[in-house]
């Protein structure tokens, strides 16, 4: 049985929008979307699932909630696009807002399930074909759509407008400078190497993560750039909230941007999500088999740097340390070796987490999870004890998170499973252990 | 009676059989011509890669997790699969009507095989009952379709060990073989056919576009 607590919560985003809908309108959507927008793969998956339940201890969520079998993948699928094939779209609104719980809060499709499925179905394509249907329904978390909104108007994912964006950008050029004289931050150059892209929090929230990457440039000799208009943000909220569309324009304009600047590839920071939607959902979207322009995640441009002797460390932090592979970047990138050659280099004491690489638990934030904002704070965290058991495990001090989806929602599991550890992105511990150029 | 089993209704069973199936196949192949993800993502070798993994028992690490299950369906496929084409009195059977010499299988490893495949069926039945996250996306045709699954083996196994009387349980034998010929391609069962794409299309997301291992 789902959750009680999480079923009481309210959402105008769910509850408002589902009270103006005509049981015509659900009917049609389901039905254009089963017909229209999917096809052989979707009926693949739907004609082949033996209900073997093989699934179930695949997920955090399940594992976490004392193996309650609602919240199985098989079962997640079962209580959303079974009932819509079955009912051919005739389902009412109780049962989109059971939908819309499910789809939005229970499952961050982090693809772990799939790696369990004897048949390789991938549950969470039909997860998000569930999110699609309800965001053409309009029926989407509210903190949600506000993160889709904001991508639509003003192509990033936090609001920021273009004077707050250069003006955000020359502040952590200053700061960067009183950290190592000649670091900087250059604006629009075209030719350059690299195009360094951003997800929209960073300008937000967490600026000074960019002061770092002008360090870490500047210590290797890179020849960078940073867009000062619109495409600069690769986040991607749209992806998860079924707003296909407006995803789209998102990723276009980025791999516009990059190619005006016309560099040879975009590295990009520590974010999961964004390189999923920059190198895969995007440019799929967009009929492209890949991005126009090679991307580079963080972790692979570190690796890059320190296994190349482009910038060395100096010291390693000697704390204890353990790393969370996020699923976008190890699922979705192989990026786990790579990650760990990093972590090992700048920490003395590194704790590898269990089950780790592919099989790595998701940190229940991603798959737009934690932008559904706070109402849905407690149920995240009730579907992530197991996530607190395996950082205890470990005995770390701090959890590496190269992913900001990862970031804030470990931070969010140590602050409510009382941990007393604090997370950290990689950057931050770089600039603390690198060798600096004599000023 | 028997002799109509084993000559127009065992035909309708293979037309049906195979009809069905390649009818399933064109129907989707015609809807996959819409796929813009699939074909240009799909990779032989990480396809064969990934089939090869989930075909081998402990192959995958959720394999290794229920080492039981794994080795009793593993036996299970095997037996579904193998029986029905090397058991004697099969043989036996396109011997008398195409002529030709087939291999056969020893009886008592054929009887084992069946009785495998009873057994297993009913422990995914029973599986099936006292599991909750399997009991909770269990319908009643999932039952049946297990029992669909175990009907010819337990009669095969009885008319050749004449537990009952010859003639009427190799008829039932006959039928039950028919049935689940005629309703796999429309059931379920269909993922015989399926499980090679569904598995190879991970194989190449996973191997081919993401750079990782899907078991």
């Amino acid at each position: 049985m789902a959750d009680l607590e999480d079923r009481q919560v309210v959402d105008p985003g769910i509850d408002e929008s589902i009270a103006g809908l005509t049981p015509d309108r659900i009917e049609r959507t389901i039905n254009r979307v089963l017909t229209e927008e999917t096809g052989a793969r979707l009926q693949a998956y739907l004609q082949t699932c033996v209900h073997c339940g093989l699934c179930a201890e695949a997920c955090q969520s399940y594992i976490s909630r004392d193996k309650d079998p609602d919240y199985a993948p098989v079962a997640k699928v079962k209580d959303t696009l079974w009932e819509m094939v079955k009912r051919k779209g005739k389902v009412d609104g109780e049962f989109l807002h059971n939908a819309a719980r499910i789809a939005y809060i229970d499952c961050g499709a982090c693809r772990r399930c799939s790696m369990y499925c004897p048949f390789g179905i991938d549950i969470s394509y039909m997860i998000m074909t569930v999110r699609r249907i309800l965001n053409l329904l309009g029926v989407v978390p509210q903190y949600l759509q506000d993160t889709t909104n904001s991508h639509a108007a003003t192509m990033n994912q936090m609001w920021v407008q273009q004077d707050d964006w250069i003006d955000t950008l020359m502040w952590q050029e200053e700061d960067a400078r009183s950290e190592l004289a000649g670091a900087r931050i250059p604006l629009d150059r075209e030719g350059a190497e690299i195009m360094y892209s951003v997800i929209g929090p960073e300008p937000k929230i967490l600026a000074q993560l960019i002061a770092n990457m002008a360090i870490i440039f500047k210590v290797a000799g890179a020849d960078w750039t940073m867009p000062s208009t619109d495409g600069w943000d690769n986040s991607n909220m749209a992806m998860y909230s079924g707003d296909f569309e407006t995803m789209g324009r998102v990723e276009r304009l980025h791999w516009e941007r990059a190619s005006e600047l016309r560099v040879k590839r975009v590295v990009m920071g520590e974010c999961g999500h964004a390189y999923r939607g920059a190198v895969y959902d995007g440019p799929r979207w967009l009929g492209w088999t890949k991005p126009p322009i090679p991307m580079v995640h963080a972790v692979e441009y570190y690796y890059e740097l320190i296994s190349s002797g482009r910038i060395r460390i100096a010291r390693k932090i000697e704390e204890p340390v353990t790393v969370q592979d996020p699923c976008n970047i190890v699922r979705g990138r192989g990026l786990h070796d790579k990650l760990r050659y990093v972590v090992n280099a700048i920490c003395a004491d590194f704790r590898d987490m269990d089950p780790r690489y592919e099989h790595n638990y998701c940190c229940q934030a991603g798959g737009g999870l934690i932008n559904c904002g706070p109402p849905w704070k407690r149920s995240r965290m009730k579907s992530n004890r197991v996530k607190a058991d395996q950082i205890r495990d470990t005995g770390a001090h701090t959890v590496i998170t190269p992913c900001h989806n990862c970031h804030s929602g470990i931070e969010d599991i140590i602050g409510f499973y009382k941990l007393g550890c604090h997370v950290s992105f990689i950057s931050e511990l770089l600039v603390k252990t690198i060798e600096m150029p004599d000023a | 009676m028997y002799e109509l089993i084993r000559g127009p209704l065992l035909w309708i069973g293979f037309i049906g059989f195979f009809g069905g199936l390649l009818y399933r196949f064109v129907t989707m192949a015609r809807l996959a011509k819409r796929e813009r993800v699939v074909l240009p993502t799909f990779s032989a070798r990480f396809g064969l890669r990934s089939l090869a993994h989930w075909l081998v028992p402990f192959g995958g690490a959720n394999m290794r997790r229920r080492p039981a299950y794994t080795l009793l369906s593993w036996a299970f496929h095997i037996g579904v699969l193998v029986t029905p084409l090397f058991v004697m009195g099969h043989a036996v059977l396109w011997q008398e009507a195409w002529g030709f010499r087939w291999w056969s299988l020893p009886a008592g490893l054929a009887d084992a095989m069946s009785l495998v495949v009873v057994g297993v069926c009913l422990f995914f039945i029973v599986r099936r009952l006292i599991r909750p996250e399997v009991r909770n996306v269990s319908y009643p045709s999932d039952f049946v379709l297990a029992l669909v699954v175990m009907a010819p083996f337990l009669t095969g196994f009885i008319a050749h060990r004449q537990w009952l009387p010859y003639e009427p349980m190799i008829i039932i034998h006959g039928l039950s073989g028919v049935l689940g010929l005629l309703v796999l391609p429309w059931t379920r069962l269909v993922h015989m056919m399926w499980f090679v794409f569904t598995r190879a299309f991970m194989g190449s997301e996973f191997g081919a576009v993401r750079h990782s291992r899907d078991w």
